[in-house]
């Protein structure tokens, strides 16, 4: 498992520096990020002064090697010029709404598709799998940002029951602003309900078929056969024998999308103003902040590589057979 | 345990009721939040509507473009280069300091160091203290427009803003990107005291109890402001009841807000004229006057304006906007399609020609959109258009370079005056002098000469002649495509009275807000 995990670690380096190295050569087709931090009026010759000042005149090699040399030795992947704080800081800050966000979805996924998909499996010709089956086609096809209005024009505008934009009231979770957590007050939950459903229809009705279309495949193998011959009880049958195993796709499934959960956020925190890191990534491409857009890159390589590393861990306990190979 | 908690939480929610008897909160959606609390390292729309909040300038601009008193009760000339002002006595910083003299000469000094605002104040000579609240303001050459920069004069509390920070820099340090004491704090004589703030999600700024100005109507105690970048969040949050007053309201929204009786939209004509430059260096067509004037002909602004900009926008056909001293009643839109192919044909252009265009897609309200109608137009008169829109933030990179034909520019006089439009827009691009700085195509020298001209005539009635004559030759000569000057628009429940606070500049005095 550590010779596993060393590997993993190296490749992440590797991948964050082809990322960081990628971003840097694309970062002047973006804007001048010295525009934005001026008003119209401001000659160029002043501008130019301020470019100077921020080292983004050095040749690309300089700049690049500046990068990688503070990132290494000291953890720091530049100063961000829209907010004026260092980029990590401001990714860290905006972490938590993305997190929440996702965390929220997550479990709607969970709790619906679960025993959603498990019930279609069983009972496929049952008006409720019929229409659960139909319901999802239609989330699947809509897109996101419309979901979204359409959420807002119902629950916020038309009914009000439901606030339209932001994160609501905020509890510092440690005290320490680290962490400002919109989960534990009603105001907070409220506020989360929208963005995650709609977040949700994009995954919601692939995990459904998903776990539906597994399950049954499951229930057709010889075991299950077996086990009704031995006069199991139906509950032992498909919780035991036949959930556990399916489940193990769709795990795997789940840390990919998850994964591609994050980069979706970008439209659901655009439509309700979500502070998060999708919103902020937004804000650098508009106002061309290169610098937090290169940290962030780097950041979200960095967790995309630990998330699927944490799959793959969590694959071997599920799996032996995985393990024994991992461990050769 | 039970009993307890409710018992706490009934005796907060009765707390809570008596404390916001009388207390106004005011929750306002922008696409924008300032970009800093220090008032003079941007320039920019956002951070000026910032500084009328926060701090006060010593004169501001009434709705009928007048100058009205505020840290400065009056003002006189004492002779051509020196303007007088006497000021307000017994107002008070934020921090508890009192308002001098000293502050207004502290704050002037600074905000010539600031790259933004050092070009605005260069008519200038200095700044000098008479006494403890007299303050004469000395020009380099006569200057006309000394009470119009006035409304730039935002008085720092000097004593707050001198000394170090805790990184050992000085607190008044001006600085872009970094640290910096006077970044994240503010101490200004405005009606409104910053308390919280968190970049691109929310400013919070409550009453300052000691305001000076009691004879003001507002009554906002609270007023959080949340930038709302999404046209459609902002429009749903106002309409959802989450917050109180946005802006801008996009115009495809203008209908909704109308229809919605718990809401009202306020809209104000402005002073940004849209417009399409055409460069004669880069396309020897438009050389040709007649070249030129085809293409303002065959542009329906009018129609832009009724159906893009859903007739929130004044259709233009000179630069200033009426009630500057520019303004030319005769000059008018000069929409004609069959004169344009007829002055096509007479140029020799009858089969028409080929050129670029280029604009911005999230400049101005729906640039893109005026873009691309244009095109359309000029196809009707032979005239081959390949457009190209992107973001600003490489639009103006593209702008710098003049490489497109045609390039669209919208302008905002920071003097509100149009001699301005003419220094940045129209006199020849020198990188020298800076002027024509977004010039991309048309050069008189006549013109330039009578733009210097005017800068130091103080003779109203003579000035204003001059700066007709210059909008006169624009128009003969076709010098630019004007489009329109583009309104301010704000939606805002119904028991704001907004009216009274929305201006010409866009900057809403929110310190003077009524809700009923």
């Amino acid at each position: 498992m550590f010779a596993f995990i060393v590997r993993r670690v190296i490749q992440a380096i590797l991948v964050m520096l082809v990322i960081s190295l990628v971003g840097f050569s694309i970062k002047d087709q973006i804007g001048d990020p010295v525009r934005d931090l001026v008003g119209e009026r401001v000659s160029p010759a002043e501008r130019a002064e301020i470019a100077e000042q921020l080292g983004l005149n050095d040749p690309f090699f300089t700049q690049y090697s500046r990068f990688v040399k503070n990132a290494f030795t000291k953890g720091d992947l530049g100063r961000s010029f829209l907010y004026n704080k260092p980029n990590l800081e401001v990714i860290f800050e905006h972490a938590p709404a993305t997190i929440e966000l996702v965390f929220g979805t997550a479990l709607i996924i969970i709790f619906i598709s679960l025993p959603l998909g498990v019930y279609c499996a069983l009972r496929p010709k049952s008006i409720l799998s019929r229409f659960a089956m139909s319901f999802s086609t239609l989330g699947v096809s809509m897109p996101v940002y419309l979901t979204a209005i359409l959420l807002i024009f119902l629950f916020a505008i038309h009914w009000q029951v439901l606030p339209s934009y932001g994160r609501g009231d905020l509890i510092d979770l440690f005290g320490n602003g680290w962490w400002h957590t919109g989960m534990l007050t009603i105001d907070g939950l409220k506020h989360l309900i929208l963005p995650c459903v709609s977040l949700s229809t994009l995954m919601l009705p692939l995990f459904i078929r998903l776990i539906r279309s597994e399950m049954m495949e499951v229930l057709e193998t010889e075991y299950i056969k077996y086990a009704w011959a031995k006069g199991l009880s139906p509950a032992r049958v498909w919780m035991v024998h036949a959930f556990k195993n399916t489940l193990l796709p769709v795990i795997t499934v789940f840390g990919v999308q998850i994964g591609i959960m994050f980069a979706f956020t970008l439209l659901t925190e655009l439509v309700f103003q979500w502070p998060g890191m999708g919103f902020m990534f937004l804000e650098a491409v508009h106002r061309a902040d290169i610098s937090l857009l290169i940290a962030y890159l780097v950041v979200v390589a960095s967790l995309f590589v630990f998330v699927n590393t944490v799959v793959d861990i969590l694959y071997g306990f599920i799996n032996p057979t995985v393990r024994i190979t991992g461990t050769k | 345990m039970k009993k307890i908690t409710y018992l706490t939480l009934s005796l907060l929610l009765a707390l809570s009721f008596t404390v916001s008897a009388g207390a106004k909160t005011l929750k306002v959606g922008l696409d924008a939040d300032p970009v800093t609390l220090d008032p003079q390292v941007q320039l920019s729309g956002g951070m000026m509507q910032l500084s009328h909040w926060v701090f006060d300038p010593l004169v501001r601009w009434t709705q009928d473009m007048d100058f009205e008193p505020r840290l400065a009760t009056k003002w006189e000339k004492v002779d051509d280069l020196t303007t007088r002002f006497f000021l307000r006595k017994g107002v008070k910083f934020h921090s508890g300091n009192m308002f001098s003299a000293k502050d207004v000469k502290w704050s002037f000094d600074r905000m010539r160091k600031s790259a933004d605002f050092k070009a605005l104040l260069d008519p200038f000579e200095g700044c000098y203290i008479v006494d403890d609240y007299t303050v004469d303001f000395k020009t380099k050459k006569p200057y006309p427009l000394v009470l119009n920069m006035a409304t730039y004069f935002f008085a720092m509390d000097s004593k707050f803003y001198t000394g170090t920070d805790k990184n050992g820099q000085p607190k008044d340090m001006l600085l872009k990107v970094g640290e910096s004491f006077a970044l994240n704090n503010a101490s200004g004589t405005g009606a409104f005291v910053v308390t919280k703030r968190q970049h691109n999600v929310v400013l919070e700024m409550e009453r300052f109890k000691d305001y000076w100005d009691t004879k003001s109507p507002g009554n906002v105690t609270k007023f959080i402001l949340t930038p709302i970048k999404e046209n459609a969040t902002r429009v749903a949050a106002l309409l959802s009841g989450g917050v109180d007053f946005i802006s801008p309201v996009p115009p495809q929204d203008f209908k909704r807000l109308d229809a919605d009786s718990k809401v009202k939209l306020h809209t104000i004509a402005g002073s940004r004229i849209i417009t399409f430059q055409m460069n004669q260096n880069r396309n020897p067509a438009l050389k040709d006057v007649r070249v030129r004037q085809a293409i303002v002909h065959a542009v329906n602004n009018a129609g832009i304006v009724k159906k893009i900009m859903k007739g929130t926008a004044t259709v233009a056909a000179q630069q200033g906007p009426k009630g500057y001293a520019s303004y030319k009643d005769s000059l008018k839109p000069r929409y004609d399609l069959d004169k344009a192919k007829a002055l096509m044909k007479e140029a020799g252009y009858e089969n028409g020609f080929e050129l670029t265009m280029m604009a911005p897609n999230n400049r101005y309200v729906n640039d893109a959109k005026i873009a691309e109608a244009t095109a359309q137009m000029l196809g009707k008169i032979g005239i081959k258009v390949n457009l190209k829109t992107m973001p600003k933030a490489q639009y103006w990179g593209e702008f710098d370079k003049r490489v497109a034909d045609m390039m669209m520019i919208g302008w905002h006089p920071d003097t509100e005056d149009s001699g301005n439009f003419t220094e940045f827009l129209i006199m020849c691009y020198n990188t020298d002098t800076g002027y024509g700085q977004y010039n991309s195509g048309y050069c008189n020298p006549k013109v330039d000469e009578m733009a210097l001209a005017v800068q130091s005539e103080t003779d109203i009635a003579k000035r204003s002649a001059m700066l007709q004559e210059i909008e006169q030759i624009l128009y003969d000569d076709a010098a630019f495509v004007p489009f329109h000057w583009q309104n301010h628009s704000y939606g805002a429940k119904n028991n704001l009275r907004v009216q009274p606070i929305i201006n010409v500049m866009n900057f809403p005095y929110i310190g003077d807000l009524v809700i009923e």
